[in-house]
């Protein structure tokens, strides 16, 4: 899965968690840029995103993430990190 | 790390645009909803589901009678927002309108015991208990002895009774106690009860603890310590975001979470499946019998597929002996479909554990209607099991209300799938539950008593039946307070009552409480009647008359208002106050007073009905039942 693919599945499950159907996101993003982005919100999307894709974030990634491009990025080095398994 | 399916669930076709148009919608019925929420949804889409459920049905806006409103609060240690919306749509699922109350976390003791608190004012009808184990534990010492250790355990199971015990000084109604998720990690390893002062076997400790004294006290637990034996830790629970946000219950598990307290408060309510309808062909065993024959279907040693289906067979079987109805449903030659039962040497089931056996060419969904009405429970009661995906989808849509799991293909897992969905979650066990399946069989046998007689009179005095009674009692109290939470169609008022209210009557020296029971000369039905009845200055005013439909049509009505009018004689009263509030399955009794002979006093735009009947001139109803006083129950 290439990152504009993670990005857009990212997309979709951001706007799905803020219940905002129409919600378009760049990789520079951030979650004070999205209204209804607060930490509650936070959670739910990094544990969407761990069921989605298959990966674990741990609590230090969660902490260093600064925005969306980020979150791809991180999820793109865990899932090429799972395929080479 | 997994998660926790509701996998029984059909999944929501193209869920994501499904949910998007609702969401887009500007209006949509409380049934699309219901069907939504009786889909497979993961967390996010549950929220979703819960935020359109707010949006359009708030409060005030829902005056659909026949659903149920519940009022849950939830007293919780920790973080408990993200539950709610899991705890709203299982209400949903189940037709209910789930309303909920946090209490600020940890204040719960104050919430119980300030005469003007918040949850005072919520007027709740559910109280969920749900304390995280460093709540509880506090600072442990794993040095601990044994007897200090055993101890320790014991004090906190105390502590939790004794906020049982103040709930229950303010709050009549059901107390739900989840267990102590055991977070934990050990630091022995399996033989950890050798160091019983580590938290893992404290917590242990105090979930067994918690067993006996819930039913001491009349609270129902939430067992999440076994979904965790069952699913692992970490399906329930994230280390991670325990530290994070003090959610105890990871965001993933709160549908399954819900889903699982909300199947208490509707066993509660008396909405648990009475009766589970069975195919057979390749869900009682393997192979077609029409084309395979008795030699040829797979059932029972020497093959394992023949080994899976006897296993689900034995599921069955100890179903109905907890009390659960079992009935047959076939596109079959009913020849065909019958003789595995009568002559194969792996069947479990025989002819006599079915209670309606159907096997034809017909549709399943009229068949389905047709149990529902010989057994005479409400067609929302059944669950139905077949291994076709196509019957499974046609009884779908022609009957919602009808509990259909979409069955693994593996038939090593057909039990699991039936356990986990919850269809019979279960509250309480009587002896009546141990009967049920001998008197479906008796009924059977009435049945054809019924038909070698010409006119129902000589019917009725050949079953020499006899009416035993009592007040109600310790021995009966079980069962009465499971027959008031779930008797739904032969119930004048359909008024519900914890045991602790029927207690409280039950003390009441000038209310008139009856349990009735049914003997004839094919066994006893067990108590099967409920009646209580309360002073209204010289009066006395029927609260709650309930029957089991099982006894209709037998002049047990007729016999059992005989019996009201002397008791309320013997206490003075001058006339009898009837009462009739409608819901949607009590119909049958609409007309209940009028065929007693009781005048109409008064009628509502809803329905209801009041009935006034003067004692003075009341003469006996003329019946085949024998009435006795019984010292005890039996």
């Amino acid at each position: 899965m290439d990152k504009s693919a993670i990005l857009a599945e990212v997309t979709e499950i951001i706007s799905d968690v803020l219940d905002q159907p129409d919600l378009i996101l760049g990789l520079d993003t951030t979650a004070e840029d999205v209204e209804g982005w607060d930490s509650f919100n936070h959670i739910n999307i990094v544990v969407a995103c761990e069921g989605k894709f298959g990966v674990k974030i741990n609590t230090a990634e969660i902490e260093e993430l600064r925005n969306v491009g980020e979150l791809v990025e991180l999820i793109e080095k865990k899932t090429l990190a799972r395929a080479a398994r | 790390m997994r998660t926790v399916d509701m996998y029984w669930l059909p999944r929501l076709s193209a869920e994501r645009d499904e949910l998007r148009q609702l969401a887009r919608a500007e209006a949509v019925t409380w049934n699309e909803l219901v069907k939504v929420a009786n889909t497979q949804l993961d967390f996010v889409q549950i929220n979703r589901v819960d935020k359109l459920l707010q949006k359009h049905f708030a409060a005030e806006q829902l005056d659909d009678k026949s659903v149920k409103t519940l009022r849950v609060a939830i007293l919780s240690s920790s973080t408990a927002d993200h539950l709610v919306p899991g705890l709203r749509v299982a209400g949903l699922r189940r037709n209910f309108r789930v309303q909920t109350f946090l209490g600020d976390y940890g204040q719960y003791i104050q919430e119980l015991q300030a005469p003007e608190s918040a949850l005072f004012h919520f007027k709740p009808n559910v109280l969920l208990f749900s304390f995280h184990a460093q709540h509880l534990l506090g600072a442990n010492d794993p040095a601990l002895s044994f007897d200090d250790a055993s101890a320790q355990s014991e004090a906190i199971a105390d502590k939790i009774s004794q906020v049982w015990r103040l709930a229950r000084q303010r709050f009549s109604g059901q107390i739900i106690q989840q267990t102590i998720l055991p977070v934990y990690t050990r630091l022995m390893g399996s033989n950890e009860h050798r160091l019983p002062g580590s938290a893992a076997a404290i917590v242990d400790g105090v979930n067994a603890r918690l067993r006996p004294l819930a039913i001491a006290e009349g609270v129902d637990l939430l067992s999440i310590d076994n979904m965790v034996a069952r699913d692992g830790l970490f399906a329930w629970h994230d280390p991670g975001l325990w530290h994070r946000a003090k959610q105890e219950i990871s965001p993933a598990a709160t549908p399954a979470y819900g889903d699982f307290a909300v199947r208490l408060m509707a066993a509660q309510q008396g909405r648990s499946a009475k009766c589970l309808v069975l195919d057979l062909d390749n869900t009682l065993w393997g192979g077609v019998i029409g084309d395979d024959g008795l030699e040829g279907i797979r059932l029972g040693q020497g093959s394992a597929i023949g080994e899976a289906f006897v296993s689900f067979q034995q599921y069955a079987r100890d179903l109905s002996r907890r009390g659960i109805i079992l009935a047959v449903c076939s596109k079959n030659d009913t020849a065909n479909a019958q003789s595995p039962f009568d002559s194969h040497p792996d069947m479990v089931l025989k002819q006599t554990d079915i209670a309606c056996f159907i096997a034809n060419w017909e549709d399943k969904p009229s068949n389905i209607r047709r149990i529902a009405e010989h057994l005479n429970i409400g067609i929302d009661s059944l669950v139905f099991v077949d291994d076709n995906p196509f019957e499974r989808n046609v009884v779908r849509r022609e009957l919602p209300m009808v509990a259909v799991p979409e069955l693994p293909e593996e038939p090593a897992l057909y039990a699991q799938c039936v356990a986990d969905a919850g269809y019979f979650e279960g509250l309480q066990v009587t002896s009546d539950d141990f009967e049920r399946g001998g008197q479906y069989r008796a009924n059977a046998a009435r049945e054809s008593l019924r038909a070698s007689h010409t006119d129902l009179a000589s019917y009725l005095k050949s079953l020499n039946m006899e009416l035993r009674w009592a007040p109600f009692d310790k021995i009966g109290q079980q069962r009465i307070v499971q027959l008031i939470n779930k008797t739904n169609q032969f119930n004048l008022t359909t008024r519900r009552y914890t045991e602790k209210e029927v207690v409280t009557t039950m003390e009441n020296p000038k209310a008139l409480t009856l349990q009735l029971r049914l003997i004839d000369q094919f066994g006893d039905n067990g108590i099967i009647g409920i009646v209580i009845a309360l002073p209204d200055s010289s009066d006395l005013r029927i609260d709650t008359w309930l029957m089991s439909c099982r006894v209709l049509g037998r002049q047990v009505e007729e016999a059992t208002m005989n019996l009201v009018v002397a008791e309320a004689q013997r206490l003075g009263a001058e006339k009898l106050i009837g009462e009739f509030l409608p819901t949607k399955k009590n119909g049958m009794v609409r007309e209940h007073y009028k065929k007693l002979g009781f005048a109409c006093a008064a009628a509502s735009e809803d329905g209801a009905t009041r009935w006034l009947l003067p004692l003075e001139n009341f003469k006996p109803f003329d019946t085949f039942i024998s009435i006795i006083r019984s010292s005890t129950r039996g």
